[in-house]
């Protein structure tokens, strides 16, 4: 289970921390730390097996017949994720302590921090691609939080939307690709997908599932051209950048090219198209770089070159390319995440980040500047420093290539050149900050930072130091771990060492020196340049095509959305007339197979009276009432003609829903106008005719052609099984608490919620109340007959007691929960109808919300019983029991359930025709207008 | 009977669909009830339509489909539900918007021809 307990730490972390809003700074940031801490010991206690070349896995199975688990694994390079995501995340946290202010809220930057480590290490850790999607989407999200952190600017909410927008995008294209790739392998388990290298690779959806899975890949890792949400997500506070783009966020897209390389790369495909993003990426970044004169965007677009370098090296044919890539994950994560940090201390300590007006740091932070230095170094491809080794190795690599023909000399050269220009960068980063004259009207007097604020920086400097000089020490293991499940099994012969001789590597790492620091020397003619060409805004490109489709949507929405609900509805009907009336046009004949059984006098009579009702009903909509009465006369026939056709519990429950309805309609009308006005033209009226007419033929023809073929069904199952396995002889409520218990434990929920609608809608209606009707006669003096009232007091025990034998006896015979409930609520609206709400409210006071609620909470609970007993949700149990002058007795768990359908239907009916028999009931009628409680 | 029965679901749904594409709110809840019994009776007969084969064990010897039956019963009672929310949205709409028209307010009187692209509707 140990597995399964890293994110489940971290997501943990995420709850604490969001909840440490009282505690101090200081016992906030220790609890926030204490999860990762405890998940790395966990890590390194896996280490070893990881390291002898096990994979460590862990599934729990979730929903198998859509091959969707909840499955982890831990390979090398998983591993070595993991390992960063926690330690810098570690770092990130102790830092932010040092960085945030106190008006800034801590726990919101904790919890917000921790659920991206969450979603960071669900990412490396999946075993399965759609869990894998779902973490990578985890990322896009809490990425726009943090961005968004300080959400009172602008910038930081139009960064975030930026984000989200080119990386959610990008988890789009990603999950097509997943998707497509599940399909040609066979299954969503990665395991198996990375294992069917020849599969995928000769299938002929290769192309399109390499090129979505790389658009995934490419968006989060700001790959040229979408790199442009990198820079602008810069608003971030510090500590956030510092951990996004060094270790985590930007990473989880070359992350995936490591993660598919065993499986998609290997083709012309793969290499040009990488290999080339990669190149553009690398050249771009690092020419950009040098003219930001913001310290975090220059740190923005040397991420990005540098991205493009790890992408370029997954990109070149060679299996030592891959090692040189993985290494310099882990190298660039380390500079780059500490210089993030110092710039952060710079922009703390003097308030501005503009390296137009920070010169001569120096005489402030010596010690601050010593280590941004050597950070800066680092990423400068100094030797003695971690960059140095990956970027020789990058530079080996490039050298022995055949990916552009004849042309290949070409990486090389523009490898150095970038190389050049990352030497360039880096010396302004140095020069500019800690040198160069006195600074320009600072914001604040600089000093160095508070102590601690530098030790996370330390930390990371002194890996950047130690792997430098001593790699082989430091970084061996993880290094060939990593390489061994990049690289799927083999992994090269490779030496990491300081000295390789004079070599060509050698000679293009002094020429990227030399050349960098003759590049910054003469950067003021650079800078000339650059600024006579003309500036291309990605944001305004990027606001304006958001901008353009937005209104493109609008308008499509508009053209078809204007607010006109009959509109609506005639497009829908439209919409069904054509999708079911269609295929009857291709069947070649309409009436089935089945004996066709002979029309009886009864059921002609019945079927008249039906389509009277139902025709009277529309030829009388005008008025109302009579409408209404007509609509009761099809109600009763369909209840009719479900006790004709063998459907017993059909019959009452629309019996007794019908009188339900009728009375709720009747109320309703009370509230409405009796009448509705002739408005629509005769066009109209012809126009609905029509489609209605048309409607019903389909829907006839429909119905006549299912009726008459012959029945294939499950049933069978429920039938043999309803008194073996569920105790009752009654199949339909057998069905209904038993074999689909849970649909009903939902349908009782549906009902629930209705009501609870309805008594919010209800609440506080400033209701006019008519004291008489549309045409100006008064309502009957005598609101509660005397006769009705005597009358059905007296039926109300009777009534109660033919509810509680239907119900008992429902699952043996017709009956059951929803009808006995039906039953027992007319007889309580009876009481309404006959009594006024007033004279019920004096004798009982019922909250129907808590009636609703238990109910629900009774059926929940009947299913979660069998839990104990280590069934699944929802099991029956049931027992027969021989009980002295009764006989035997069935007790079921069903009955229980049945219980909680029965209250919540009482409640749920009860409250919808209390609620609105109430506002009848407030008095005075003469008054205009009135508020009422209910 | 088959026929008959098809028939009868036909004209209700007819009759329904009608009523639902009127413009004022209780027509509509009419025809919602109306469409509802339809779709009831249509989900109803895929189970086919047999006599004296209630799905009681040991009542009779062959027995209706009860699958279908159950499915309907709940329909019924979530139908009731729904319609009664429609009818209370429609008595909140009145009280709200001062009319019991489907849009909430009366369409621009005089321009039929092309209400639909004039009207501004408050949603």
């Amino acid at each position: 289970m140990t597995l399964l307990w890293i994110p489940l730490l971290s997501l943990l972390g995420s709850i604490i921390s969001s909840m440490t809003g009282k505690l101090s700074r200081n016992q906030s940031t220790a609890l926030t730390m204490l999860m990762p801490i405890i998940a790395l010991f966990m890590t390194i206690d896996l280490a070893p097996a990881v390291f002898a070349g096990d994979v460590v896995r862990e599934t729990i199975s979730w929903i198998p017949l859509l091959g969707i688990d909840i499955a982890f694994r831990l390979d090398g390079l998983a591993l070595l994720f993991v390992f960063m995501i926690l330690v810098i995340g570690i770092l990130v946290i102790f830092y932010a302590r040092y960085y945030l202010s106190s008006n800034d809220s801590m726990p919101k930057l904790y919890a917000y921090l921790m659920l991206f480590m969450t979603a960071m290490l669900g990412i490396v850790m999946s075993n399965n691609v759609i869990q894998l999607w779902f973490f990578w989407e985890l990322t896009s999200i809490s990425s726009f939080l943090l961005i968004s952190y300080w959400w009172h600017k602008a910038e930081a909410r139009n960064g975030a939307i930026m984000a989200l927008t080119i990386t959610g995008g990008g988890g789009l294209a990603l999950l097509g690709g997943l998707l497509l790739l599940g399909n040609i392998v066979g299954s969503y388990n990665l395991d198996v997908i990375l294992a069917s290298r020849d599969i995928i690779q000769a299938h002929a959806w290769y192309e399109v599932t390499l090129i979505l899975i790389l658009l995934g890949a490419f968006t989060k890792s700001a790959q040229f051209p979408f790199h442009f949400w990198l820079p602008h997500a810069m608003a971030a506070p510090t500590p956030v950048s510092a951990y996004l783009h060094s270790a985590t966020m930007v990473k989880a897209g070359v992350f995936l090219l490591a993660r598919f390389y065993p499986a998609l790369a290997g083709t012309d495909i793969w290499f040009i198209v990488v290999s080339l993003t990669g190149l553009a990426t690398l050249l771009f970044g690092a020419y950009v770089a040098l003219f930001k004169h913001d310290l975090k965007g220059l740190l923005a677009y040397s991420t990005i070159s540098h991205l493009g370098l790890i992408t370029l090296l997954f990109g070149l044919d060679t299996k030592l390319a891959a090692v040189a890539a993985i290494f310099h994950i882990i190298n660039h994560a380390t500079f780059k995440a500490s210089l993030f940090m110092a710039t952060g201390i710079i922009d703390h300590e003097t308030g501005t980040r503009d390296m137009r007006k920070l010169n001569g740091m120096w005489r402030f932070m010596p010690y601050t500047a010593t280590l941004a230095m050597v950070a800066a170094a680092a990423m400068a491809g100094v030797p003695l420093l971690n960059g140095f080794l990956s970027k020789e190795m990058f530079f080996a690599e490039t050298l022995h290539q055949q990916l552009l023909g004849s042309m290949s000399w070409l990486i090389p050269v523009f490898a150095t050149i970038a190389g050049a220009f990352a030497v360039a960068y880096s010396a302004r980063f140095i020069h500019d900050v800690f040198f160069n004259g006195e600074p320009v009207d600072l914001p604040k007097q600089p000093s160095e930072p508070p102590r601690y604020m530098r030790v996370p920086i330390e930390v990371l400097v002194a890996l950047c130091l130690m792997v430098g000089i001593f790699p082989n020490f430091i970084i061996d293991d993880i290094l060939k771990a990593a390489s061994f499940a990049v690289l799927g099994g083999y992994v090269p012969e490779f030496k990491v060492a300081l000295w390789h001789g004079f070599n060509l590597p050698l000679l293009m790492s002094g020429i990227a020196v030399t050349g960098g620091l003759l590049i910054y020397s003469q950067r003021r003619y650079l800078y000339q340049f650059q600024a006579s060409l003309p500036t291309l805004n990605a944001k305004k490109a990027f606001d304006n095509t958001l901008y353009v489709m937005v209104k493109w949507c609008q308008r499509k929405v508009h053209a078809i959305e204007n607010g006109s609900l009959q509109r609506y509805l005639v497009l829908m009907f439209m919409v069904v007339l054509f999708l079911a009336g269609w295929p009857l046009f291709e069947m070649s004949q309409l009436s089935g197979q089945k004996q066709l059984t002979p029309i009886d006098v009864h059921n002609a009579m019945g079927a008249a009276l039906l389509m009277a009702g139902a025709i009277s009903t529309v030829i009388w909509y005008r008025t109302r009432v009579v409408s209404l009465l007509m609509l009761s006369v099809v109600g009763l026939m369909v209840s009719v003609a479900f006790t004709r056709f063998s459907a017993p519990d059909l019959a009452l429950t629309q019996l007794t829903v019908e009188v339900v309805t009728i009375i709720l309609l009747m109320l309703a009308l009370f509230f409405l106008p009796q009448h509705s006005p002739k408005e629509s033209s005769s066009m109209r009226v012809l126009r609905d005719l029509g489609i209605s007419g048309a409607l019903g033929i389909v829907v006839a023809s429909i119905c006549y052609a299912l009726i008459t073929r012959p029945l294939e069904s499950i049933s069978d199952f429920f039938l043999a099984n309803a008194k073996t396995g569920g105790g009752g002889t009654n199949v339909v409520n057998v069905i209904l608490v038993d074999f689909r218990g849970f649909d009903t434990l939902g349908e009782i929920c549906v009902l629930g919620i209705a009501a609870l609608g309805i008594y919010k809608l209800l609440v506080n209606l400033p209701l006019y109340i008519p004291d008489s009707d549309s045409k100006g006669r008064p309502w009957a003096k005598e609101r509660y007959p005397i006769l009705l009232a005597s009358i059905s007091q007296s039926l109300l025990p009777l009534a109660l007691m033919v509810s509680f034998y239907i119900f008992l006896r429902g699952h043996n015979l017709p009956g059951g929960g929803f009808i006995a409930g039906l039953v027992t609520a007319v007889a309580f609206i009876l009481q309404y109808i006959a009594h006024g709400s007033n004279w019920i409210a004096e004798r009982i006071t019922i909250n129907y919300r808590k009636i609703i609620a238990s109910g629900i909470a009774i059926a929940l609970f009947t299913g979660v019983g069998s839990w104990f007993f280590g069934r699944p949700f929802m099991t029956t149990w049931f027992e027969y029991f021989d009980i002295p002058l009764i006989g035997e007795i069935e007790l079921a768990s069903a009955l229980i359930f049945d219980v909680g359908v029965y209250i919540t239907v009482v409640g749920s009916t009860l409250m919808i025709l209390a609620s609105l028999g109430q506002l009848t009931a407030s008095e005075p009628a003469n008054a205009p207008s009135k508020e009422v409680n209910i | 009977m088959e026929l008959l029965y098809a028939s009868c679901v036909g004209i209700l749904v007819s009759c329904g669909v009608f009523l639902i594409l009127r413009s004022r709110t209780f027509p509509v809840v009419l025809g919602l009830t109306m469409f509802s019994y339809a779709v009831n009776l249509f989900l109803f007969s895929s189970g086919r339509l047999s006599l004296n084969q209630a799905a009681v064990l040991g009542y009779s010897s062959e027995y209706a489909d009860p699958l279908p039956q159950a499915l309907v019963l709940t329909a019924i009672v979530i139908g009731f539900a729904m319609t009664a929310f429609v009818v209370i949205l429609a008595i909140r709409g009145r009280v709200d918007l001062g009319s019991d028209h489907v849009d909430g307010q009366l369409p621009n009187k005089g321009s039929n021809k092309n209400k639909d692209k004039n009207k501004k509707v408050k949603i």
